[in-house]
Formats: structure tokens, C-alpha cells, sequence
């Protein structure tokens, strides 16, 4: 048992030793390829390797030396990251509390915190922000800030490797390495060895994700295939088998012909826009109607086959425009059929019924959008669908109230009652004081809260003061080269740029600024100067003002415009609800989309019945008076 | 000195009467009236019922014959000199008052304080 203990402090250290820092990805790929095929063997080294001792940081550098054998690592990152883990637990040797000075982090609410506890108890921030990590490691996909040096990723296959919505601030970024170092090895918060096998499964079982995305089309795809030729065999099996006592048919046959080549060419058409395009969601249930009209297709061409069978094959039957007369009607059937597909696919969710209420846990961002009726899960991929086109995108840097305020809050009075037996009296009166001093104290916090967001406010308006100007000077440098003037300008012989040039040349006045401004609005993790450049270039290249260059960074934009390229891999979201979710939207119904650090719920009410009355008004009757009001002396 | 439709109106008045001055060519009684069918009651500072049309007095100048009868400002006049002025346009009343041929104007006014008067006095009984 206490080997399993510091088995998991280690695995702990690892995730945060490799994690923070460049050169991460490969390690950490690695090391999860060694987790997943062969974990049970590292483990079993690491329990024998533990020993007993006082300091628990001692172990933990063992075992990272330790952990260099399986993988084909370079010496060189190792001693890098032992002399950090050394630093790191020098400085957290010394005492618990002490850490290194960090770059002023708003939410970061750690730094005098720490010296009330010791770095053996369960419930210091440390290990609960860890246990926050540590959960997000075992999902599938992992989230990291955009700029270059600090891209590390778990890269389980078919999943995004950079996940923009859920960036965290680069401050928490930067002190989880730092921090993590001083773990204190509670067994119920660190990682076990079945969640390693959880989620070594899990990576597992994403492997066929490429695949079920294409299960429902192509199965769908090979019954219209069988349904579509049925006819086409239904005609050509008499004149194979039987030619010669075949009754000929002259013209009523030829209209039918064309009829059904006409209609057999509307079928493929249409079952192609219905059936056979990939869809842009995988769902966690089946596709009900989809299911059904499957099932009701392959019903129909069965049935057709078997009275085929019975009534043509069978006694050969000669008639031959009853033959095609048959198949004709086969394929009315499934243009039916199709008509249905399309009612219920396609049109019936169009009429608007219900009216869902997303919102988004983290900051209370809510839209409204108007549905028809459709099944649970078709309502969340609708809803999510629309969240990346509306929802400003998140940012988990702007959610935490400054520390000044909060660190009032959470400095409470610790009652302790020193185990009087008749202290009943004394206790419910040292509470009921408590409470009223605590709540006395608080009158104080929303007043700071208030100026401080006023101060807020202020700076941020005087940043965006200088980073408008700053642009509008910075364009006033660049001048678009008119075509005649080319040609005659001999004397001031100018350097002819091309965009991207001219995006440099002017981006270095404005960088300063524009750095400021996204530091205080806490975008940085969003724009790299690669990026703004490249949409520098871009709003020049298309005479763009200054004001529709910085509309992308005065205000938050839908989380569409800050995704990456690789959308093919597609983005895991998870459905929660209490009922089962291929059942049909009604009043009342709650359903919450789970991503990795916020979630949306989403909340159904009906829209409401409209009685539309009549009401007539003649024009000649609008008449008006005026408002008398008048005073007579007599 | 509320207003039941179909119901007389009952109030408590007092009878003033008024000697009118001359001045010059014009005999004057010294106050302002407001209110009327014809006018837009809900503007009456004076009412407390905004439905209220009736004749009120608006300004009672100092020192005149008004005054000095017992006339004060915010008075609904009920009648004038047996007139009704309860339902009449702003000039019909205007009219009532100025009478060139009367030198005595009896009015018969009522306020909130008289009501209350008589109702106290009836409460100590």
C-alpha cells in the first residue's frame, strides 16, 4: 500500500516536472506509450523501489532517474529537468509556503496561503489545482496555451492536438511545474492504477473513432445501393432466364422505361442528399428515424423480392409488361418512402416548437434559440453548431475575482472549542459572533470589488487609448502604390513591398501597444504575433481601416474564430442527460454539454401558443383634441 | 367628493359670499378658477379624485374681495348663486362669475378640510 502511495506521488511529479516546459511533447508521448503498453512493468519497478523515507521529495528524485531506462530520452533534457525538480524542491525544503516569486497572476491565490498549511495535508491548493490537472490528463484530449514554447500535448490518436476553446491563462501555465513538485502523496487524490488502466482504454477505444463516423453512411450506402438495382434486376431476370417465351411489348413498355429510368435517377440523387453525405456529428445513440427508414426500406424491397420470387420466378411468367408494371411500382414505393425521409429529416425540425436556453457554466455567457421537434441529441448538435458561431469564445483568464478581494473572503476566523462541557451557550453565542463580524467584514468586500473593477475599466480604456492611436499612426505609414505612379517617380525612387513586408514594417510601432492591451484584456494566449501580422497583411492587402484591423482585438470574438485547422479530427463534447437521448425535446427538459473545463446546459420550453386576433381601425377614425388646461381670473 | 355615476353628489360645503370690486369699468372677485367638462381633469393639482371636472380655485390673489370672504385656493365651487357648477364647461363658469349686472356672488364651496371637520366632530359623539 505504501508502495502503491509513492508510485502515485511519482507519476504525479512526472506530469508535472515534463509538463510546463518546451520539449515536452515528445517526452510526454512517450511516456504515455509506455503507459499504455506496458504500465503494469514500470509499476511493478517503482514499488520496488520505494522506500520508506522521511522526505518524500528524496523518492520522488529517485524515481525520476529511474524512469529514464524504458524511455529513449536524452541525458540532457533529464539533468534539465532534475536540476529544476532539485531547485524545486530545495525551495520547497525550505518551507511549504515559500515559493519563487511569480509574474503577477490575478487568480493565482496561493501565494500566502501556503504558509498555514504544511505540505503534508490533503487539502492544499497545490494538490487540489493538481487533482484539477490530473483529471483533464485523463480525458482524451489536452489543452495548451498557443504560443510555440509551451505546446504540450497528450496526443491520443483522433483527437485535436491544440484545443483553442479551452486554453488556460498562460500564469497557470507558467507555476505548474513549480508547484507540483511539493504534492503531498494522499492516496485519494492521486493517480491510481486503475485510472491508468481507465485511460489507457479510453485512448484505446478512440482508435476507431475514424470509423464509426462512417459506419451509419456506408451501411445506409450499401442498402440504397441493393434497393436502387432491385428494379434494374427485376427487369433484366426475365430477359436473362427466359427470353425467348417472353410476351413482346411495344410501346406502353418504352414509357414505362423512361419513367423508371427518370425516377430511378431522382432516387439515387435525393438518397445521396439524405442518406449518404458524412454527417458532421457522431452521435452516442442511433439515429432513430434514420434508423427506421432503413428498416422500412429493407422491408419494402424484401417483400417485393419474395412476391417477385413467388409470382415471376417461380412460374416464369411471361407477361412481361406486368413484370415492368411490378418494378414501376417498386419504385414509387421508395420514392415514397423518400418523400417520408424527407419530412421527417429534413422539414420537421425547421418549424420552430421549442425555445432551448443555452447556457455556459464558467461565465453565464446565454444565447436562445428556436428549435423544432426534434430528438435530444440532434438538439445538441444543433446547439453546438450554433455555440461556436455565437458564444464569444472563453477564457478561463477572466473568470476569477482579483486576489486582493477574494484573499479578504477566504481569511476566516477559526473557532476552536477548547472541549468545555457546558459550553453550549458559549458556542452558539461565539458562532452567532463570528458570523456577524465575518458578515460585518464582508459589507467591505463588494465595495472594493466595485473599485476595483472601476480601476479595471479605466486601464483598460487607457490601453486602448494608445493602442488605437498607435495603429492609426502606424497606418498612416503604408501608402497603396497606384499603378500610374509606378511608372513616373523617378526622383523619390521608394521601396516597393510587397504585403507581407509592409505588415513588418508597420507592426513594430504598434507592437508595444498592442502587447499591453492584450496582456490586460488577458487575450494574449489567443494572439501570436505570427498571427497578427498575418492578419496585419491581411486587412492591408484589403484596405482595411485601422478600425477593421482592431475589431478582431477589441472584443471577444465567437470561439469559431480562434479554432485551428485541424478540424477534421472533430471536437469531444459529452452529452449528460437524465433521459435517454434519442427521446424527442419536450418542456421542461435539461440536458448539459460537458467539454473538458465548462460545460453548456441547455434548458427546453416550449414557445408559447400565439392567439392572433383581428382588429380593424379606420383611418378616418384617428382624431385628436387638445389638452386643455386653462386658468381664468374672474 | 367622490363621483358615483347615477348618484347625486353629496359634500360638505360652505357658503361664501363675495361682494365683488370695482375697478374701473370691470368688476373683479379676486381669484382664478380651473377645471371644467371641456378640460383635461388628470392635471388638477387640487383634486384628489383625477377624474374630478368640476370648478376649482386655482390662485386667490392677496387681499381681494376673495380673500377676504374666506375663499382659499384648492376650493371645488359647487354652485354659484344657485348655478350648478359641478357640470359646466370652463367658460360656462367663467361666465357664471362674471355677471355684469351682479354685484354679490354667493358661492357654495367645499374642501377636504370641511369634510374632515365634520367628521371629527361626529367622532367625539
Amino acid at each position: 500500500m505504501h508502495g502503491e502511495g509513492t508510485s502515485r506521488i511519482h507519476f504525479h511529479c512526472v506530469f508535472g516536472a515534463f509538463e510546463g516546459r518546451s520539449a515536452g511533447a515528445g517526452l510526454f508521448h512517450t511516456l504515455l506509450c509506455v503507459q499504455r503498453s506496458a504500465h503494469s512493468a514500470v509499476w511493478k519497478k517503482r514499488s520496488v523501489l520505494s522506500s520508506p523515507s522521511a522526505s518524500k521529495i528524496d523518492s520522488l528524485r529517485s524515481k525520476v532517474e529511474l524512469l529514464k531506462l524504458p524511455l529513449t530520452l536524452s541525458s540532457k533534457s533529464i539533468s534539465e529537468r532534475k536540476t529544476r525538480l532539485g531547485g524545486a524542491t530545495e525551495r520547497s525544503r525550505g518551507g511549504a509556503g515559500a515559493h519563487k516569486p511569480r509574474p503577477p497572476a490575478p487568480d493565482m491565490d496561493n501565494e500566502s496561503q501556503y504558509s498555514g498549511y504544511s505540505y503534508k495535508s490533503s487539502h492544499s491548493r497545490s494538490s487540489r489545482k493538481h487533482r484539477d490537472r490530473r483529471d483533464r490528463h485523463r480525458s482524451k484530449s489536452r489543452d495548451s496555451s498557443s504560443r510555440a514554447d509551451k505546446s504540450v500535448t497528450i496526443q491520443a490518436p483522433g483527437e485535436p492536438l491544440l484545443d483553442a476553446e479551452s486554453t488556460r491563462g498562460d500564469d497557470r501555465d507558467d507555476n505548474w511545474g513549480e508547484t507540483t513538485t511539493v504534492v503531498t502523496g494522499t492516496s485519494e487524490h492521486s493517480v491510481s492504477n486503475e485510472d491508468l488502466t481507465r485511460a489507457s482504454k479510453e485512448l484505446e477505444d478512440s482508435s476507431p473513432l475514424e470509423c464509426r463516423r462512417f459506419a451509419g453512411p456506408v451501411l445506409s450506402g450499401v442498402l440504397g445501393l441493393f434497393a436502387l438495382l432491385t428494379p434494374l434486376a427485376f427487369l433484366l431476370l426475365p430477359q436473362l432466364l427466359w427470353r425467348d417465351s417472353l410476351e413482346p411489348c411495344g410501346t406502353p413498355c418504352e414509357g414505362l422505361y423512361v419513367s423508371l429510368a427518370f425516377k430511378l435517377l431522382v432516387l439515387l440523387i435525393s438518397s445521396w442528399a439524405l442518406f449518404l453525405r458524412p454527417p458532421r456529428a457522431t452521435l452516442p445513440r442511433f439515429f432513430v428515424f434514420r434508423c427506421l427508414l432503413m428498416a422500412l426500406v429493407f422491408l419494402f424491397v424484401a417483400s417485393y423480392w419474395l412476391f417477385y420470387g413467388v409470382r415471376v420466378l417461380e412460374p416464369r411468367e411471361r407477361d412481361y409488361r406486368g413484370i415492368v408494371g411490378y418494378a414501376v411500382s417498386l419504385v414509387d414505393a421508395l420514392l415514397f418512402i423518400q418523400y417520408l425521409a424527407l419530412v421527417l429529416l429534413e422539414v420537421r425540425h425547421l418549424r420552430p416548437a421549442f425555445c432551448l436556453k443555452v447556457v455556459r457554466t464558467t461565465d453565464g455567457a446565454s444565447r436562445f434559440y428556436s428549435v423544432g421537434h426534434l430528438s435530444i441529441q440532434r438538439a445538441a448538435v444543433w446547439v453546438l453548431d450554433h455555440y461556436y458561431t455565437d458564444f464569444p469564445v472563453y477564457n478561463p483568464a477572466l473568470l476569477n475575482l482579483p486576489k486582493s478581494i477574494l484573499s479578504k473572503k477566504m481569511s476566516g476566523f477559526k473557532v476552536y472549542s477548547l472541549g468545555e462541557e457546558n459550553s453550549t451557550n458559549n458556542s452558539t453565542g461565539q458562532s452567532r459572533a463570528m458570523i456577524a463580524a465575518a458578515a460585518r467584514r464582508r459589507d467591505n468586500s463588494h465595495n472594493e470589488y466595485y473599485y476595483e473593477e472601476a480601476e479595471m475599466d479605466r486601464r483598460v480604456r487607457k490601453r486602448k487609448a494608445r493602442l488605437v492611436v498607435a495603429v492609426e499612426e502606424a497606418f498612416t505609414h503604408i501608402k497603396r502604390l497606384q499603378d500610374d505612379e509606378a511608372a513616373s517617380s523617378p526622383k523619390h525612387p521608394r521601396e516597393v513591398m510587397d504585403p507581407r513586408e509592409a505588415a513588418q514594417a508597420i507592426f513594430a510601432p504598434m507592437a508595444r501597444a498592442m502587447q499591453k492591451y492584450l496582456r490586460t484584456t488577458r487575450q494574449q494566449p489567443y494572439h501570436s504575433m505570427e498571427s497578427i501580422i498575418a492578419h496585419l497583411q491581411f486587412c492591408i492587402t484589403h484596405n482595411m481601416t485601422p478600425k477593421a484591423f482592431l475589431e478582431r482585438y477589441l472584443a471577444p470574438g465567437p470561439t469559431m474564430q480562434y479554432q485551428r485547422e485541424n478540424g477534421s479530427r472533430g471536437r469531444q463534447w459529452t452529452l449528460v442527460s437524465e433521459e435517454p437521448v434519442t427521446s424527442a425535446l419536450r418542456q421542461g427538459l435539461v440536458f448539459s454539454l460537458r467539454r473538458l473545463d465548462f460545460a453548456l446546459v441547455v434548458t427546453v420550453t416550449p414557445l408559447p401558443f400565439l392567439n392572433l386576433g383581428e382588429e380593424f381601425i379606420d383611418p378616418k377614425s384617428h382624431k385628436f383634441v387638445m389638452r386643455l388646461q386653462s386658468e381664468t381670473s374672474v | 367628493m367622490s363621483f358615483i355615476p347615477g348618484h347625486p353628489v353629496t359634500a360638505v360645503v360652505q357658503r361664501i359670499e363675495i361682494h365683488k370690486l370695482r375697478d374701473g369699468d370691470n368688476l373683479i372677485l379676486g381669484f382664478s378658477i380651473g377645471g371644467g367638462i371641456d378640460q383635461d381633469p388628470s392635471q388638477n393639482p387640487f383634486s384628489e379624485d383625477k377624474t374630478d371636472k368640476g370648478i376649482y380655485v386655482t390662485r386667490v390673489s392677496k387681499g381681494g374681495p376673495a380673500e377676504v370672504a374666506g375663499l382659499r385656493m384648492g376650493d371645488k365651487i359647487m354652485q354659484v348663486n344657485g348655478w350648478d357648477m359641478t357640470m359646466v364647461t370652463h367658460d360656462q363658469a367663467r361666465k357664471k362669475l362674471t355677471k355684469k349686472n351682479e354685484d354679490v356672488v354667493r358661492l357654495l364651496v367645499t374642501r377636504k378640510s370641511l369634510e374632515n371637520a365634520v367628521r371629527q366632530s361626529m367622532m367625539q359623539h
